[in-house]
């Protein structure tokens, strides 16, 4: 199902992100990755856009980008994030590393 | 940007050699809504500027930090920003101002100003500033929101590798925590450079585009390799990017199609968030399942985005900012008025008569009126703004109306800027600025003068009362108030259309989907609000006052001269047209009887003399096939000025004195007004052609120097007028003429 099909109160987890190039990277910046737990806020009254909570910040998008979100219902737990977050971006092991300046 | 940024390298060694002390910089950077500009006033005091970012109407504003015993520190408040990826111009500036490129002078420190209530999506930004090795200080601001799980500041000082400052800057709170931070920054050596491992495939890509990079850019291998990741993140075949290397775009271009298998952008991302999910929740004291949920935000929101409710109190809201804008400024602008022609009044008693003198008062006092006089609005205007912005409720008039302003291209921050254009152009032009793209701000520009501004109530009063029957329709409806009416409608429904159309045509972007963020309700600062209309006031006087008192000038001129050289007192009440706004009283003085006795004996007046006078009999041949006549044309021109002195002028034209306070005897001069055949030279369809002309013209020319002043382009006022005054033309033109075709006169 995608994001746009959605009731208010539900609580996703992305499993894709698609949309045109620069929205679709400005979304991803504002936290809204694959593994995402998203929990739809409310709708406005006229029925567009839709507001979301995503890791404890708003974000509002208009149904017509959010249907190029594929989301699955309900939450998944962190390790099964971690691992939908690890095959999203084929992550090896990361960290922080410091090197001399 | 290469050669700009190599130039801008040059002088600044130049400064540094011819100067060794100068100033240090600090840039002030932040997501939206994070209390940045609080913060920047709380550190800058009295001392903030506000001016423009070079070849872009991006406001820029800096001020300077002073502290005991320490030397002065300049501040620079950096527009708001989620992330440095940028696909357009203004975006681009966050990254050019914390490095220092396309002429921006480079910052000593960067300080971050970090939401404390949402750390996850704030550090996404500071890891792009740490990635670029810059000295970077965190102040983590609006700490008092989040007391009960606070995170901790040494944690998060650890983690990141730089100080991090709690701050509460809407109390005062940790300001001079942070201003020790900052100065002590600003003394240490430069921070450690941080980096993050990306996937591998990603990391072969970055190096090949490292080679592609301009060697302006190439200051450090940290700074070398962030900059590969900005570009890779940035630059795409339709971007809107400006001053990017060719070689670079290339390369950059290059390597998103050769991985098109893979996901670069998604592959940046979740890499930085990854490490960002695995520390935030370590930063807080008590371990919670999710993020702290806004209960007290949510439950607010259920009443006023409430389908019902909702509407009733915005639209309760917005009537209520109307009112004040249209009705309670009205005591402040009497008094400006007052204040004029009393001004005017004194010079005239005493200097002596002359050219000079008529410059002054008309001229110089007239136009100092006709900028003075739009400050109330202005600053209720942003009264209103300041606090619904503050509180986060016109996020939510965004989030209200976007559905409505999507179908006419604007963006929902352009509802307020509309209504007030209802009250005046100027102030709602300037209000456009609550929108970050340019392209919106333009399209809403061009629009909102065709909205129902208070100065053309005057004008159509008159014209409905001198040629329209007080009868009613139906025996109920007056015909009269149902015009007043029908000219509202029609003006909304006209800009309505133009903002569809000239989106599609004149200032047609790249439709950019809506991305909002509604953020908690939070009491209006009232020291914030006042300090930023004070600046928007004080901008306005500067920049779009010289343009009024000019284009003032021009026109008293264009009205008194020639000056009549057997009737010297004459030439006064010509001029008087102009500022009639401002100081009519003033005119009525003795010479009004006798120019209004000279008419009467059919001599010319004064301004029918004059070169206005003139262009007006020489654009009759123009004006006839709207069914106006060489009178009306000297109107129009007078009503550039402002569109109400088109009554005074006309006054003047018929030799009448002071028709401010009532026109009843120009009304009958309109109504008695024949052709040489004898007929009426005014009729009812005359006077609705001139209506409309009147709703859709540009006569204005405070409008213009405004929309001058935002856009920094000639092109812009100059393609304002010649759109709206054709539009006028050609609409009047088919009113008249259809209205003849029908049978009336």
């Amino acid at each position: 199902m995608n994001l746009a099909q959605t009731r208010i109160g539900q609580v996703v987890t992305v499993e894709h992100v698609g949309g045109e190039g620069s929205f679709r990277r400005r979304l991803m910046e504002l936290g809204l990755l694959p593994g995402t737990r998203v929990e739809v806020v409310g709708i406005a009254p006229l029925g567009d856009p839709m507001e979301l909570l995503l890791r404890g910040g708003s974000l509002s998008i208009r149904r017509s980008e959010a249907e190029d979100i594929s989301v699955t219902l309900g939450e998944v737990t962190s390790t099964e994030r971690a691992r939908a977050s690890r095959d999203a971006s084929t992550l090896p092991a990361q960290g922080l590393a410091r090197s001399a300046p | 940007m290469t050669e700009l940024a190599t130039s801008t390298a040059a002088r600044q060694n130049e400064r540094a050699s011819s100067e060794p002390e100068h100033k240090p910089l600090a840039l002030l950077l932040g997501n939206p809504n994070t209390g940045k500009t609080t913060l920047f006033n709380r550190l800058t005091g009295q001392s903030a500027r506000i001016g423009n970012y070079p070849g872009i109407t991006v406001e820029r504003r800096s001020g300077e930090l002073r502290r005991d015993h320490a030397s002065a520190i300049e501040i620079v408040d950096v527009p708001g920003a989620y992330s440095l990826s940028a696909r357009s111009t203004e975006e681009q500036i966050a990254l050019a101002s914390a490095l220092g490129l396309a002429g921006y002078p480079r910052p000593d420190l960067c300080v971050v100003v970090v939401d404390a209530g949402q750390l996850a999506r704030n550090l996404y930004l500071v890891f792009q500033l740490l990635e670029l090795d810059l000295r970077v200080v965190v102040a983590l601001n609006m700490i008092d929101e989040v007391r009960d799980n606070p995170p901790s500041e040494s944690a998060l000082a650890r983690f990141l590798g730089v100080p991090c400052v709690a701050t509460d800057a809407r109390r005062g709170r940790g300001i001079s925590a942070l201003e020790a931070a900052i100065a002590a920054a600003l003394e240490s050596p430069p921070r450690v450079g941080m980096s993050i491992s990306y996937p591998k495939a990603l990391e072969r890509d970055l190096l090949e585009v490292e080679r592609a990079l301009p060697p302006a850019w190439a200051t450090s291998p940290a700074r070398k390799r962030a900059l590969a990741l900005w570009a890779l993140t940035s630059i795409e075949t339709d971007d809107e990017l400006e001053n990017v290397d060719p070689k670079l775009r290339e390369c950059c271009l290059a390597m998103r199609a050769r991985a098109d298998a893979r996901d670069i952008d998604q592959e940046v991302i979740a890499t930085r968030y990854a490490v960002i999910d695995a520390e935030v929740p370590k930063l807080y004291p008590r371990l919670e399942a999710h993020p702290p949920k806004r209960k007290t935000s949510e439950r607010v929101d259920r009443v006023l985005l409430h389908p019902v409710f909702g509407f009733v109190i915005f639209v309760a809201l917005m009537l209520l900012m109307f009112q004040s804008l249209f009705s309670w400024s009205d005591p402040a602008i009497r008094l400006i008025e007052a204040g004029t022609s009393g001004a005017a009044r004194l010079v005239e008693a005493h200097a002596p008569e002359g050219l000079l003198r008529d410059l002054i008062t008309k001229g110089v006092i007239g136009g100092v009126g006709n900028v003075v006089v739009f400050l109330p609005q202005i600053l209720l205007l942003f009264f209103c703004i300041g606090l619904l912005e503050d509180s986060g409720y016109m996020a939510r008039v965004a989030f209200l109306m976007d559905r409505v302003m999507k179908a006419l291209g604007l963006h929902g921050r352009a509802f307020v800027p509309m209504l007030s254009g209802f009250a005046c152009a100027v102030p709602a032009i300037l209000a456009t600025r609550t929108m970050e793209r340019q392209r919106d701000r333009l399209l809403t520009m061009l629009v909102v003068p065709l909205m129902t501004c208070s100065a053309r109530l005057p004008v159509y009063t008159l014209i409905i009362a001198a040629l329209f029957p007080p009868s009613r329709v139906f025996g109920l409806v007056p015909v009269q108030g149902l015009l007043m009416v029908a000219m509202y409608l029609f003006s909304t429904a006209i800009t309505l259309i133009a903002a569809g159309v000239l989106g599609r045509t004149a200032v047609k972007g790249r439709r950019i989907p809506l991305i909002l963020e509604l953020p908690p309700y939070r009491l209006p600062s009232l020291r914030g609000t006042l300090k930023m209309m004070l600046q928007r006031s004080s901008s306005f006087l500067r920049e779009a006052g010289t343009g009024i008192l000019l284009f003032t000038v021009l026109l008293w001129g264009l009205l008194s001269f020639p000056r009549p050289t057997n009737q010297p007192e004459t030439a006064a009440p010509a001029a008087a047209a102009i500022h009639q706004r401002v100081s009519a009283e003033a005119d009525a003085k003795p010479s009004a009887p006798s120019v209004g006795s000279e008419a009467l004996n059919g001599r010319p007046t004064a301004i029918e003399q004059s070169y206005g006078g003139r262009l007006g009999k020489a654009l009759e041949p123009a004006l006839r096939p709207l069914g106006f006549d060489w009178k009306i044309g000297v109107g129009l021109i007078g009503a550039f000025a402002a569109r109400e002195v088109f009554i005074s002028t006309l006054g003047l034209v018929y030799g009448i004195g002071d028709t401010k306070e009532d026109d009843a005897p120009l009304r009958d001069k309109i109504r008695a007004e024949r052709r040489l055949d004898g007929a009426h030279a005014y009729t009812p369809l005359m006077g609705l052609s001139l209506m409309v002309f009147f709703a859709l013209s540009c006569q204005c020319m405070s409008t213009l120097s405004v929309v001058y002043r935002e856009t920094k382009r000639f092109r812009w006022p100059l393609f304002m007028f010649t759109y709206m005054t054709s539009l006028a033309y050609v609409v009047s033109l088919l009113v008249y003429q259809g209205g003849r075709l029908l049978g009336f006169s």
